[in-house]
Formats: structure tokens, sequence, C-alpha cells
């Protein structure tokens, strides 16, 4: 009868007495207490694809602070008894046509494309989460009136803009970023609304409303730190974009003017003289791709690691 | 002729009635002029510690009404009264007043739950809202005791929301509901996403709540043998319209519209031998689409009683005993 | 007794996540004979549908790992075949239908195509008669017109609609098992009253052997001819349709059964309490060391603390794991069975 005698064998009597309600734990949770972001960040440092990003991300970030302050070289003195040098042991990636050293500008031009890169990627952002926020959650007139004056900017090629924007603003680094976020904020507001309406009909936020809560308190405390993660995403998304933007623009003479410099600007002098100089193109180009893709890379990581349906 | 007549509360509550629901209308818009008429001119009203079970099928019009009568939509035409003040109208901090005494438990307990929050943080967001409890350390014992209450403990207030199984979610549901010590209580579908030993659970914490705290209950759900289990009267509403109220028992036992008679034969029995010996005739076709319904009774293209008139003229509610009523032509 | 058409021998099944291993399943048996209709019973996360899904080859590999056991289809084990050997038993030897419709049809391609799909690959017919064993499957199922029913996208369809083109879909290659998991949790109660009717109808005429995966019990009494019952990852008991539901012998299935509300009972005993089951399932992430029901069952020992039950026998074919079977523990009374499931008759 018994598949499994033994087991039975070793119980006694006292064994079969009921045991006090009281001393039971229904509803006990056995598993450990992982808050959101810890989950997150523990997905993130799982993935090597991301800590590589990370690191290279890392690695250009110190450089451009701190290379340039070490440097024996000033990136904007010329020095015509020195150009147009290969890279040696005194100019680590050379001079270019006026004798500046290269390592020195091109860490110098990191800075400028790395602040372009995040400012021009945040920018557009707070734009869109404030105008999309506001648009999908009261809706009516003021969605109307938002969305329509996205449907005509949209319609508008970006080169005018930026040309626009450029003859207006001059050149410089905050004229791109704002260029940027003047261009970027329509597709982020869209986004955003998109999120908000999406999320306003969940049945926590429901909740939320039938308790009373206001609906500053709704956007601030229930929708905006749902929706924030893929903001992020779209953050770190943006910045290879940007990068590229303020190399493209400086690329075709529009960003930043010498002797202030950018990755963009150095690729732009150096295509000059290319079959001469192959490194005065290729170390920029380089940094500028290693840095787009590392971006790119991870922030793919980042929104495998925010998506809630990954969750275990 | 098409008005509704508003169901009249029995002798024995002669008192105003806790919620009072007239004409109420909720439509949406469909695309280019098409018009769903979610909730087509309901009325109702529920006693004081009663519980009033709304059933019906997906797209009827059930959550509809909950969620309008707790204004989380605005109506579109009709009164909603509670305790005898029109509420239907209310704005600003009155509107907010109103709030700590109707809340509701929502259907999803995984979609109810800010997913940011800490169960505890859940609960006493209310208090936070309405600035009771102001020091913290009250405001904290009192999220303790609803905790407790719904039968979870001090453990559990700094969990998230995911670590917890559907019934203990739909406890803590519970107990944000109960945080603002409400009078009345919409539970829209608040056990269907649970599993059957759950369901009871959290039923039987229900029923125990309207007893210790005198609550009123609209209790919304597509469960019919819950309803008869929870409820003192029942409603059944068809495509918006509500076709038939009663007393549970009355109502169960001698159904008056078709469609309530169709929707009893259709729930399955817990019992085999049952099963074998009966074979009842179960409604045929499906619920059509709620958009620009025809003139006439909705009900009937399924019904196996309609004539030439029902697809003409909309049947008023009638009178079928004392207290039950029905939408039907044929009875 | 017939030769069992599937046998699943002491099958356990593991998922692998970064906390640790998950037992989903942990050591189940049955076996289905051809024709008869099992019911696999329990709540969500029992792991019953895990165990359809590692039956059928379904479930991806890692995060999923069979740790044991045997899933014998007519004496040859399906757990040492490929996914590719899989593949030609899927759709011909045994199909499925689940519980979303929406999600297990492909929106973009046109129902009957989807259908003959499954029709070319296993029966090796042309295009033109896949077509007509198609629409005569689809007027089987009883869809009005079935020639335009062939022609229509799901999101076309309703719920119901849609249910009925995956039965359509699952039996037009005649398998000998039917996996429905869940087949009517997603529809409303008189979509299911027809889904059911037309369940019960296939079966008589087709003689497929069916799974039902359900937590209903009012769908398994209109269905099952045995019944399974599954807690923590265990059967805890499985008879006949009429032990189980008449004569039940475990803790679980006595609060199941009490659990639910009838439509037909009497006025006088509404609003009393439901016997219910207090708390929670426990997490099989890390299983109780003795009974998983041991926490839940008001008739607990502290043998069922100690070590999980065996199986003991109650009756012909009824088998259940509970201490309280054993000759030294008390006698208790079942607080539900015979008497209190009868007084339906009102309701007829």
């Amino acid at each position: 009868m018994n598949e499994n005698l033994s087991a039975a064998a070793q119980l006694t009597a006292q064994d079969f007495v009921s045991i006090p309600e009281e001393s039971r734990k229904t509803d006990a949770i056995v598993r450990p207490s992982v808050s959101y972001w810890a989950d997150v960040l523990r997905r993130i440092r799982q993935d090597k694809v991301a800590m590589c990003s990370l690191v290279i991300i890392g690695i250009m970030v110190i450089l451009a602070i701190f290379a340039p302050i070490f440097s024996p070289y000033d990136y904007e003195t010329n020095n015509l008894q020195a150009i147009n040098l290969p890279p040696s042991a005194e100019h680590w990636f050379g001079t270019d046509q006026l004798g500046r050293d290269l390592w020195t500008r091109v860490w110098i031009g990191a800075r400028v494309s790395l602040l372009i890169g995040l400012g021009g990627a945040i920018a557009p952002q707070i734009v869109g989460i404030f105008l999309g926020g506001i648009s999908g959650y009261f809706g009516g007139w003021v969605d109307m009136l938002i969305m329509r004056i996205i449907d005509v900017g949209v319609c508008i090629p970006q080169l005018v803009y930026i040309t626009l924007m450029m003859l207006v603003l001059g050149s410089g680094p905050m004229a791109i970023i704002v260029t940027i976020a003047v261009v970027g904020w329509m597709g982020a507001a869209r986004f955003v609304r998109g999120r908000v309406l999406q999320f306003k009909n969940r049945e926590f936020i429901l909740a939320a409303k039938a308790q009373g809560a206001s609906p500053m308190r709704q956007i601030f405390r229930y929708i905006l730190p749902n929706i924030l993660g893929q903001q992020v995403v779209s953050i770190t998304a943006a910045i290879p974009g940007a990068i590229f933007t303020e190399a493209y623009l400086s690329f075709i003479g529009l960003g930043i003017k010498s002797p202030m410099t950018s990755w963009g600007q150095l690729a732009q002098t150096g295509s000059s003289l290319y079959r001469l100089y192959p490194y005065q193109l290729f170390i920029p180009g380089v940094l500028i791709s290693v840095t787009i893709l590392a971006f790119y890379l991870f922030g793919n990581s980042l929104r495998d690691a925010l998506d809630p349906h990954l969750r275990d | 002729m098409t008005q509704s007549a508003k169901p009249v509360v029995s002798a024995a509550q002669e008192q105003t009635p806790l919620i009072q629901v007239e004409h109420l209308k909720k439509y949406f818009t469909a695309g280019k002029k098409q018009i769903l008429k979610a909730v087509d001119d309901v009325s109702f009203s529920i006693a004081r510690g009663e519980t009033l079970g709304l059933v019906g099928e997906s797209g009827c019009g059930k959550t509809t009404v909950g969620r309008t009568v707790l204004r989380l939509y605005e109506p579109d035409g009709g009164t909603i009264r509670f305790d005898g003040e029109d509420i239907s109208h209310l704005k600003g901090s009155d509107w907010k007043q109103m709030t700590r005494r109707m809340q509701m438990v929502f259907q999803d307990p995984y979609a109810s739950l800010n997913p940011f929050f800490t169960v505890g943080e859940i609960i006493e967001e209310g208090l936070l809202i309405h600035k009771l409890f102001p020091n913290k350390a009250e405001r904290r014992e009192r999220v303790l005791e609803l905790l407790e209450l719904v039968g979870l403990s001090k453990e559990h207030a700094n969990r998230f929301p995911h670590e917890f199984s559907g019934g203990q979610r739909q406890r803590v549901g519970i107990a944000r509901a109960l945080a603002l010590d409400p009078n009345f209580l919409i539970c829209d579908e608040a056990i269907s996403a649970l599993d059957v030993s759950i369901q009871a659970q959290v039923v039987n914490m229900l029923m125990r709540f309207q007893r210790d705290m005198d609550l009123t209950y609209l209790f919304i759900t597509h469960d019919l043998s819950m309803v008869r289990h929870i409820a003192d009267h029942t409603a059944v509403m068809y495509l918006g319209k509500m076709v038939e109220y009663g007393i549970t028992s009355e109502l169960y036992s001698h159904p008056a519209h078709p469609y309530t008679v169709g929707l009893l034969s259709a729930v399955p029995v817990p019992d085999p031998e049952y099963c074998r010996t009966h074979q009842p005739a179960h409604l045929q076709g499906e619920v059509p689409s709620p958009i620009n319904p025809k003139p006439g009774c909705r009900f009937c293209e399924r019904c196996p009683r309609a004539t030439a008139r029902c697809r003409q003229e909309e049947p008023a509610f009638t009178e079928v005993s004392p207290g039950h009523y029905a939408a039907c032509h044929n009875l | 007794m017939k030769q069992p058409i599937l046998e699943i021998k002491d099958l356990a099944v593991s998922f692998d996540t970064y906390a640790g291993e998950v037992q989903a399943v942990r050591g189940v048996s049955f076996s289905l004979s051809p024709g008869e209709t099992l019911a696999i019973v329990g709540e969500s996360g029992c792991g019953k549908s895990v165990s359809m899904q590692t039956i059928m080859g379904l479930l991806p590999s890692p995060p999923s790992r069979i740790k044991s056991g045997q899933i014998l289809y007519e004496g040859t084990d399906l757990t040492a075949k490929t996914d590719k050997e899989m593949e030609s038993y899927r759709g011909k030897e045994f199909s499925m239908v689940f519980q979303d419709s929406m999600t297990s049809l492909n929106p973009t391609m046109r129902v009957g195509r989807q259908i003959c799909e499954g029709i070319i690959k296993h029966q090796h017919v042309s295009r033109a008669e896949a077509k007509e064993i198609a629409i005569d499957m689809l007027r089987k199922v009883g869809l009005p017109n079935p020639e335009q029913c062939y022609r229509r996208y799901p999101h076309t369809m309703s719920g119901g609609m849609r249910q009925r083109v995956m039965i359509a879909m699952a039996l037009c290659c005649h398998p000998k098992i039917l996996f429905a998991d869940e087949p009517t949790t997603a529809l409303d109660v008189t979509m299911q009253a027809q889904i059911l009717d037309l369940m019960n109808d296939l079966k008589n005429t087709t003689g497929t052997a069916i799974i039902l995966v359900t937590h209903d019990l009012g769908v398994v009494a209109q269905m099952a001819d045995r019944i399974s019952v599954m807690y923590a990852g265990k059967i805890v008991e499985s008879g006949t349709a009429d032990q189980i539901f008449y004569n039940p012998r475990h803790p679980y299935t006595w609060g199941l059964l009490g659990s639910m509300p009838s439509v037909a009972q009497s006025s006088n005993n509404a609003k009393s309490e439901l016997m219910s089951i207090p708390g929670s399932p426990p997490d099989l992430f890390a299983p109780p060391k003795g009974c998983a029901f041991a926490a839940r069952c008001p008739y607990a020992m502290t043998a069922c603390q100690k070590m999980d039950a065996d199986t003991f026998t109650a009756d012909d074919g009824h088998t259940v794991r509970c201490w309280l079977m054993d000759s030294r523990a008390p006698a208790v009374a079942p607080p539900v069975g015979r008497a209190s499931v009868r007084g339906k008759e009102e309701n007829a």
C-alpha cells in the first residue's frame, strides 16, 4: 500500500498530534527583499557588455578631465617648428597643421564632445518630460495645442532649424546644445505623452485619485517615477546622437570653431590632409566611433535591465 | 416609456439609503461620431450596511458604473447621492473630503499597487494625502494596525508589491482602501483575479469588515455564485442597461429576465452527478458591440423569447413581485 | 484497465534564477488512458501549467530544467527527444489549447492559413485539400459561416470565436491527446458554457483524450473523468471525479471544495463564512521540509512538519498524500463531501 514504508516507520505516535494554530506562519515571505533599483543594478553588473561599455566611457571621461591638465602642451598655442609630426614619444598623437599637440587637443575636444553629448541628450528630455507630461495628463485643449505645435514642428527639416539656430546663436557648445534641444524636444514630448497616457488609467493611479491625491501628487509621486526608468534609457540612447550631431555640425563647419576644438572639428581639420597624415583623421574618428558604440550598447543593456517584464 | 424606474427600497429600510444613483449615464466616444454608451440610464440605491451585487459579462458597463460613482470618470448625466447629498458636482476640497468616505478595491492585484512604493508606503499614502496622523510614529502605528487587520505583519511593511502573492496584494489593496475609514466600499472585480481558496479568504475578510465597521458595499463581479453568497440585493446589467434588480435570494430562485436565466444556467456547478443528469440549454451567440446600439431591447438578438415588439420598443423596468424589477416585455 | 497512452513518472522540473533554484514541479506521476479526460486542478503557481508545458516540450531550457522523471508517450520516453523530434509530435500526436487565444494566434495571418499550416505539415496533403479539412473543422467547432471565418484575421473575432478557432486548429490532425490549459478562464460565463459544451461534444465524437488544466472546480465537474489535485509542485490527491467530489480525503481538497460558494445554495446560509484556506501557498524557491500544505492545514500534525507524507491508497484508484491517512493519526471528519454538495436540484 505505502510506497515508502521507511518514512512512515520513522515516525512515532507522538508525531501524530495536531499542532496549535498560532505556531503556523502562513504568510511568510522567504525570498530576500530586493528593491527595484537594487535589482536593476544587479542586472547591469551581470551584463558583460554593459560593464565593458561603462569602463570605456569611464576611461574617456577620466582622460578628458585629466589628460589636458597633465600634458606639457597647450591646446591652442601654435608651434610652427613642429607641424604635422607623426605620433611619437614626445607628441603621443602627433601634431596638426599648426603644430599643436594632438593628444592635448583630442582630450580638450573630448570635453566638448562629451559635454555636448550629455547636455544635448538631457536638455530636450527635460523640455519633453515637462510639456509631454502636461499634455498627456491634462489632455483637452492643452494637449491639442502642444500636439499641433509638434505636428507643425516636425515637418520642418532639421537642417533648416540647425542652420538658422547656429546663425542666430553663433558657434560654441551652448549653441549646439540649445539647437539640439529645440529640435529634439518634440520627439521626447510625444514619447512622454504616450507613456503618461499609458499610466494615467493604471489602477494604482486610479487608486491614488480615489484617495483624493491632487494632480501634481499623481504626476510627481506616481507617474514620473514609473516613466523615469524609460527616460534614463532615452537619454542614454540620445547621447550618441548628440555627439554625432556635434561632430557632423563641426564637420560641415557650422559647429565648434578653431582654436576651440571638438572631436568633430578635429576630424574635419584632419580630413583635408588625410592622405598625407591619416592619423589626424583616424584618431578622432576612432574615438567618436568607440564612444558612440559604448553609449549605444550601454543604453541597450540599461533598457533590458529596467524592463519590468524581465524581473524574476 | 424608456425611462427606467428607480428601484424602491423595501419597507424595512425607510431611512435614506447611503448611496442613491439615479439615471446615471457615461458615454465614451469611440472613433468618428461613434458613441459607446457604457452606462445608459442606470439607477439603484444601497442601504447602509448592505451589499449590492452588480453582475454582468465583460463589456456590460459594470466597472464603468463603479468608477463613475467614485467620479474617477465624470458622469455624463444623472445624480449620485451619498447620504442624501448630491455629490455628482462636488469640486476641490469638498470632493477631497468625500473621498475619505468612499473607497475602492481594484481588480488587478498586480496593476493596482505602485511598484515603486513599499507596502507600508502604499497604505500610508491615503493618510498623508488627507494629513491624518501628522505624527510620524502614530502614522506608522496606524499602518501596522491596518496590515494586521488584513492578516499581514510588520515584516511585510518594508517589502515591495512584486514580492507578494496575488491574494496578499489584494489584502494590501483592501488595507489601503480601509486606511481612510470609509463608509462605502466599491469592490470592482476584487476577487476575480484570485485563486478559489484565496477568493474565499478575501470574501470572508470583506464580510467580517462589513459587520465590524458597518461598511456598505457595491460588489461588482462576473462571478454569480460569489454574489449570491455575499449580496443582499443583486442587479444584473447587459450592454449598459440594468435588466433586473431584486433581493438576491428572490432573483436567484425566480429569475425573471431571460438574460438572468441564461446567465444563471451557464454557471458551472461543482457536482459531477448534477452535470451528468442536467443538460441546461445555454444562451447562444455573443454580446454584441455596445457602440451605437439599435433601438429596442438590447438583448433581443440573443433572447429566446424575443418578439417583434422587443425589436422596436425598449422595455421599461417593471415590478415583477414586491422589490423585484425586470426590464422585459414578456414577463 | 486499458494501456495508458501517456504516463508521467516522477517528473521534477526546476527553474534556475539568479537567486537560486525554483522547484516548480517536485515529483509528479500520473497516467492517461485513451479517450479519457484527466483534470489537473490547482492554484496558480502549483506547477500544473509547467508540467503540461514540459510534457509538450514547450519550456525553454535554460532557465527550465527537467531534474528527473520520465514522460512515456505510448512507451517512448519524450524527455530524451530533441526539440526537432518533438516538433513532429506536437500538433499531430498531441496538441494544445491555451488560455489566451489572442497571443496564441498569429495576428498577421488569416485564421484559415494558420489551421492549414498544421494540416499540410502533418497530413501531407495539398493546399486545396487542407482548406477543405480546415473549413470542415471550423464548421465542427460551431463557427457560423465557416468559409468566411477562414478568411478572417484573429483580431476581428471575439474571444469566444478565437477559442473555437484554437480548438479547430488543435483537433484538425486528430491528435490522441489534447492539452487544454485553462481553456475557458478568459471567457465570460455564457461563452464558457458554450465552449465546454463544444469540448464535451468533440470528445465524445473524436475520442481524443484530454488533459484539462484549470483552477475552476465547476469546469472540472462538467468535463473530467479523473482528477489530480496539485499543490506546491506535487499531486496531493488523485481519483475519479466522484471520488474527489464526494469523498475527498486531503485537507487541501476539502479547502478547495469548501471555498466554492454555490449559485444554488439555499438562502438561509447566505452571508455565512465560506470555508477558506488561510495564508498563501509556499514559495517554491524554498519549499518547506515537510508537507508543503502543513503551514495552512487546520489538521497539521508534528509529523507533517517533519517529513512529507507518503502516498496512501484510500480506495480503488484513489490516492492521497497525507499523514491523516496513517492509522496512527486522529480520525478527522471531512467538512465537505457527499452531504455538502447536494441540494443542487433546486436550481433546475
